[in-house]
C-alpha cells in the first residue's frame, strides 16, 4: 500500500511537471494566437482587446494554473480556429485512436508471448531460425510502410477490407473493429518482433540459471521448468517493455490513422499544429502524456505483484 | 550393507568445442544404504560432474556419457527420461554450491519446498503438503518455519537458503542425497551447522549421502568413506580415517598438506 501511494504521488508530480512543460512550450513558440484568430489585417486595438479578453496578458503562472485547473475539470479551452470548446472537437475522436492503440497492444501480447515461448523452447530449431530472420526484417519496417503494404495486399488485392471505408463506432461496432484490424496489425508488427526477440532471449537466459537446474533436479519436465519457474522471471523485463510499447502504440497510431484514412485524433492534431490552434494541441499532448504516465504507474504496480524483490521502502 | 547405487566406468566427455574434453575419465562408486561417502579433489577434478551425472542433470546433447549408473534396476544413463524424472527429487535429490541462486527468486519458500511432493505425490492434499513442508523446515533447523513458509528467497541469509534447499531435497524422503559443495559459499560457523544437519538427517532418516567437497576437514568429520579424484580419475579411495592418516597416493598427501594449520602457540 505504501509502495502504491509512493508511486501514485510520483505519478502526480510527473503529471504536473509534464503539464508545465507543455504549457511553457506553447508560450515560447512564436505567433500570437490573437492575431491568428482575427487575421493579419485586424487593427492593433482589436488585437489588444482580444488579448485582454483571452487572458493572454496575465502573468505566466496565473495563466498556467487557470489552464491546469480547467484542464482537470475537463475544460480544455476554446479552439482558436473553430471557436468551439476543444472537448467537442476531440472527445468523439478519442475512442477511435484509443481503440486502435489498445487493439495493437492486444495483438502484440497475444501473438508475441506464445511465439516467444515457442522459439525459446525449440531454440535453434527451424521455427526459431525462421522467426529470427522474419523478426529482423519486421523490426526494420516502420509501421507507416507496413501500413501501405497491408493496404495494398489485404485491401486492394485480397479485398479483405475496403481502404478508406471507415465505419464509425457509433454506427456499427463490429464494422468499426473490423476496419481497425489491419491498421492495428501494422502498428503491432514491429512491437511483436521486438517482444518476441526480448522474451526469447530472457527465457533462454533464465533457463540457464541455477534455479532452473534445481527445478529439473526435483523431477520437473521441460514444460514444468518453463511454465512454473522460468516464464515469470523472464516476463519481468518484458512487462516494462510492453508498458512502454503500449504508450508508444497509442501515440504511434497517429501516423497510421493518416495511412488508413481513419478519422481519429491525428487529423485534428495535424491541422491544429499547422493552424497554431494551441488549446487543441495542448489537450492532445496532455492526453498522450497522461496515457504514458498512467501506463507507467500500472507497470509499477504489476511489477510489485510479480517481483517480490522490489522493496516496499524503495 | 545393501548397495543402493552402483556406478561403474563412468566416462563424461564435452563436445562443445572442436576437440572433445574429458571431464571424467573413469569413475566408480558403490553406495550403501545409509552410508555417507565423500568425494574430494581440486576444481576440475570431475567430482561435481560425476555428481550431476548421478542426479541426471547432464542431459545436453553436447555431453557424451558412457558407463553405467545402476539405481533400482535401471541404468540412469540409458533409461528413458520419464523413468529418470520419476527418481529425481523423489529418490535422488541434490543440493548445490550456490544457495543464493539455486532457489527461484519469485516463488515463495513453501511452494519450492513442496515442489517434489506436488510432482511425485499429487495424491497428497494441499494442507497435508503444507504441514509436511513446515515440519521439514523445522527439521532443517528453521525455527520460524511458519513465517519462512511464506517468505521469498531474498529475505533469507545464505545459510538459511541452504537449509531451505536441504528441506526441499529431503521432503520426498529420498534414498540418496547428493550434496555438491553445499558449504563452500557459506561462513565457517554456518558450514559446521550444515554438516551437523546432514549428519542428523542421515542418522534419523537413513538417507545415503554423497558429499562433494574440497574441504578435507569437513569430509573427515562427516564421511565414513572417501574417494579422492584428480583430473577425472579416482586416485585413492577407502575408509576416511585410513586414507587421511596413511595416504598412499602423492596427490592425497598434497591435498592433506594443503590444509592450513593454525599454530595456537603464537
Amino acid at each position: 500500500m505504501k509502495y502504491t501511494l509512493k508511486k501514485l504521488s510520483s505519478t502526480i508530480v510527473t503529471l504536473i511537471v509534464v503539464s508545465l512543460c507543455v504549457f511553457l512550450a506553447f508560450n515560447v513558440l512564436p505567433g500570437d494566437p490573437a492575431i491568428r484568430m482575427l487575421g493579419l489585417e485586424a487593427s492593433p486595438e482589436l488585437v489588444a482587446q482580444t488579448r485582454e479578453k483571452m487572458g493572454l496578458n496575465d502573468p505566466l503562472l496565473v495563466r498556467y494554473f487557470r489552464w491546469f485547473v480547467a484542464f482537470l475539470q475537463g475544460d480544455f479551452g476554446t479552439s482558436y480556429t473553430y471557436s468551439v470548446p476543444v472537448s467537442s472537437l476531440i472527445l468523439s475522436k478519442i475512442p477511435i485512436t484509443l481503440t486502435l492503440g489498445l487493439l495493437a497492444f492486444f495483438f502484440t501480447v497475444v501473438i508475441s508471448i506464445p511465439v516467444g515461448i515457442a522459439t525459446a523452447k525449440y531454440e535453434n530449431g527451424i521455427l526459431d531460425r525462421s522467426i529470427t530472420v522474419i523478426n529482423q526484417v519486421i523490426m526494420a519496417i516502420p509501421p507507416f510502410f507496413s501500413g501501405i503494404l497491408i493496404t495494398f495486399i489485404f485491401g486492394m488485392i485480397l479485398r479483405l477490407f475496403t481502404p478508406g471505408g471507415f465505419v464509425s463506432y457509433t454506427q456499427d461496432i463490429k464494422g468499426f473493429l473490423r476496419y481497425l484490424f489491419f491498421p492495428s496489425i501494422a502498428i503491432a508488427f514491429p512491437k511483436i518482433a521486438m517482444t518476441v526477440k526480448m522474451l526469447r532471449g530472457n527465457l533462454i537466459d533464465e533457463a540457464g540459471k541455477d534455479y532452473a537446474r534445481t527445478a529439473y533436479s526435483r523431477g520437473n519436465n521441460t514444460n514444468g521448468v518453463l511454465y512454473r519457474h522460468v516464464l515469470k522471471n523472464a516476463m519481468i523485463p518484458v512487462i516494462t517493455f510492453l508498458g512502454m510499447a503500449l504508450a508508444d502504440m497509442v501515440a504511434g497510431s497517429i501516423v497510421i490513422e493518416q495511412v488508413f484514412n481513419i478519422p481519429g485524433i491525428s487529423r485534428i492534431l495535424l491541422s491544429s499544429i499547422s493552424n497554431r490552434d494551441y488549446p487543441v494541441v495542448e489537450a492532445i499532448i496532455m492526453g498522450i502524456a497522461m496515457i504514458v504516465i498512467g501506463v507507467n504507474f500500472l507497470v509499477d504496480i504489476i511489477y510489485r505483484i510479480i517481483d517480490p524483490r522490489i522493496d516496499i521502502d524503495d | 550393507m545393501e548397495i543402493i547405487l552402483d556406478v561403474t566406468d563412468l566416462h563424461i566427455e564435452f563436445h562443445d568445442s572442436d576437440t572433445p574434453e574429458t571431464a571424467v575419465e573413469d569413475f566408480d562408486l558403490m553406495l550403501g544404504a545409509g552410508e555417507i561417502v565423500g568425494i574430494v579433489g581440486e576444481s576440475g577434478s570431475g567430482k561435481s560432474m560425476s555428481a550431476l551425472a548421478i542426479a541426471g542433470l547432464l542431459n545436453r546433447h553436447a555431453i557424451k556419457k558412457t558407463g553405467r549408473i545402476m539405481f533400482e534396476g535401471h541404468d540412469l544413463l540409458t533409461c528413458d527420461r520419464k523413468t529418470l524424472r520419476s527418481f529425481q527429487g523423489d529418490e535422488i535429490s541434490i543440493i548445490f554450491q550456490e544457495p543464493m541462486t539455486s532457489l527461484n527468486p519469485v516463488k515463495r519458500i513453501g511452494w519450492q519446498v513442496e515442489e517434489s511432493l506436488r510432482i511425485h505425490h499429487p495424491e497428497i492434499k494441499k494442507n497435508e503438503r503444507k504441514k509436511m513442508a513446515i515440519d521439514m523446515l523445522l527439521d532443517v533447523g528453521l525455527e520460524n518455519a511458519n513465517e519462512v513458509y511464506y517468505m521469498y528467497p531474498h529475505e533469507l541469509s545464505g545459510g538459511m537458503r541452504q537449509r531451505v534447499m536441504i528441506a526441499a531435497a529431503m521432503i520426498g524422503n529420498p534414498q540418496i542425497l547428493i550434496a555438491d559443495e553445499p558449504t563452500t559459499a557459506l561462513d565457517v560457523t554456518v558450514q559446521a551447522q550444515i554438516v551437523e544437519l546432514l549428519k542428523k538427517l542421515n542418522r534419523e532418516k537413513g538417507t545415503s549421502i554423497i558429499f562433494i567437497s574440497h574441504d578435507l576437514s569437513l569430509v573427515s568429520q562427516l564421511c565414513q568413506r572417501v574417494i579422492v579424484m584428480q583430473k577425472g580419475n579416482i586416485v585413492e579411495s577407502g575408509d576416511t580415517k585410513t586414507v587421511f592418516s596413511r595416504p598412499r597416493h602423492s596427490y592425497t598427501k598434497k591435498l592433506i598438506a594443503a590444509i592450513p594449520k593454525i599454530d595456537l602457540d603464537n
